[in-house]
């Protein structure tokens, strides 16, 4: 519908046009032209409002965020039938984490995008993260408390590579529900995750492979580790940053 | 007061979970145990159309000498049953909570096919610690 309603318009406005040339003097011709065909086109959403429809998702004020929050069991249930779907299409366990990461890499990108608008769209001096350590706190707690309602349980360094960097989870809410079989106990569905920070670091162009591991301990059996493994372009920028 | 033993019963009599949280109950094999949840959803079906007074959820309690058996029938037809002491006065409460961690640690799982034998880490670990810390 939102599609098709511009095309008659256009075609409309072209027609009238074709015939005003041959008598454009006609001033008849030129009130119908603006007034008759154009109008009802114009005010689309008018009409769709008064019916039964609810109001559009797309007029929704962006910056509210009271009570735009997500049912968790609607969303445990989506995430679901997500893995279920997904797990039909993949030949295997390496496949599938990398289809929840491609799913969650949308999610990602679509977040950055609100959460600078959200935090910076009003602000007189807009400014924008470049270093490392910024970045992975940032995503460390807004990122984590915009997509999961609260934030992440600790950012870590690799000893041995300096290029890798480890946001932890104790209890990710995405895998509350979730029981992993045991011959596909190497699987953690928190790729989802890792594809939204792949994504964050994508689009504030900190290039990263990034990857979730499972790292249960006694006390907190769902903890996941998310592991960035950064491009060695982001780590040169870091030394000419210093 | 305790709790025996847990069974789910899924929609078409086939026992899906078993598991038991006392001493006292005579020792039965896997398969007699299929047989018992047959029979029970079998009892249940014919309860359910003798009412004299309309329609009839079915039985809710059976009273035995040393234990009575609790059920729980959800809307979707799954049977929730709890085996416990003739004392035991909390079996109402217990069954709808482990609705409530079966809606959550089974149905919301990914990995489960549904109407099939419950395989959950979750559910065990939840219905353990609920359970576990419900007895004296």
């Amino acid at each position: 519908m939102a599609y098709a309603q511009p095309h008659p318009r256009l075609s409309v406005v072209s027609n009238s046009s074709q015939s005003s040339s041959t008598d454009h003097l006609s001033p008849t011709t030129n009130s119908t032209r603006f007034s008759l065909p154009s109008a009802p086109s114009l005010h689309p959403p008018a009409s769709n409002k008064s019916g039964p429809n609810r109001p559009n998702i797309y007029d929704r004020n962006l910056n509210k965020t009271r009570g735009a929050e997500v049912s968790s069991a609607a969303f445990a249930f989506l995430f679901s039938e997500i893995i279920q779907y997904t797990q039909k299409r993949v030949s295997g366990i390496n496949d599938l984490e990398r289809q929840l990461n491609t799913l969650g890499y949308r999610i990602g990108s679509r977040a950055l995008e609100l959460m600078v608008w959200r935090a910076e769209g009003s602000s007189k001096a807009p400014k924008r993260e470049i270093k490392l350590l910024s970045v992975l706190v940032m995503i460390h707690a807004q990122v984590w408390k915009a997509v999961f309602g609260k934030t992440a349980d600790a950012i870590e360094r690799s000893v041995e590579n300096p290029d890798e960097y480890m946001i932890v989870d104790n209890d990710p809410p995405i895998e509350r529900y979730i029981s992993v079989p045991r011959d596909m106990s190497q699987l953690s569905c928190s790729s989802f995750t890792a594809g939204i920070v792949e994504a964050v670091l994508d689009g504030l162009s900190f290039p990263a492979r990034v990857t979730a591991h499972n790292t249960p301990i006694a006390q907190f059996p769902n903890r996941t580790t998310i592991l960035i493994k950064l491009e060695k372009s982001v780590l040169e920028r870091e030394e000419l940053l210093k | 007061m305790a709790i025996f033993s847990l069974w789910v019963i899924n929609k078409a009599g086939g026992l899906v979970y078993q598991r038991n949280f006392a001493d006292g109950l005579a020792p039965l094999t896997s398969n007699e145990y299929l047989v018992l949840a047959g029979t029970l959803h079998g009892i249940h079906a014919i309860t359910s159309r003798l009412s004299p007074m309309g329609s009839s959820s079915g039985v809710q309690v059976i009273e035995a000498e040393t234990f009575k058996l609790n059920i729980l029938l959800t809307v979707t037809g799954t049977k929730f049953v709890l085996l416990t002491s003739l004392t035991d006065t909390t079996a109402d409460s217990v069954l709808q909570k482990v609705y409530d961690i079966y809606a959550d640690a089974v149905m919301k799982n990914p990995f489960h096919t549904p109407e099939m034998p419950i395989r959950s880490e979750g559910f065990d670990t939840r219905i353990g610690s609920f359970i576990g810390t419900g007895q004296t």
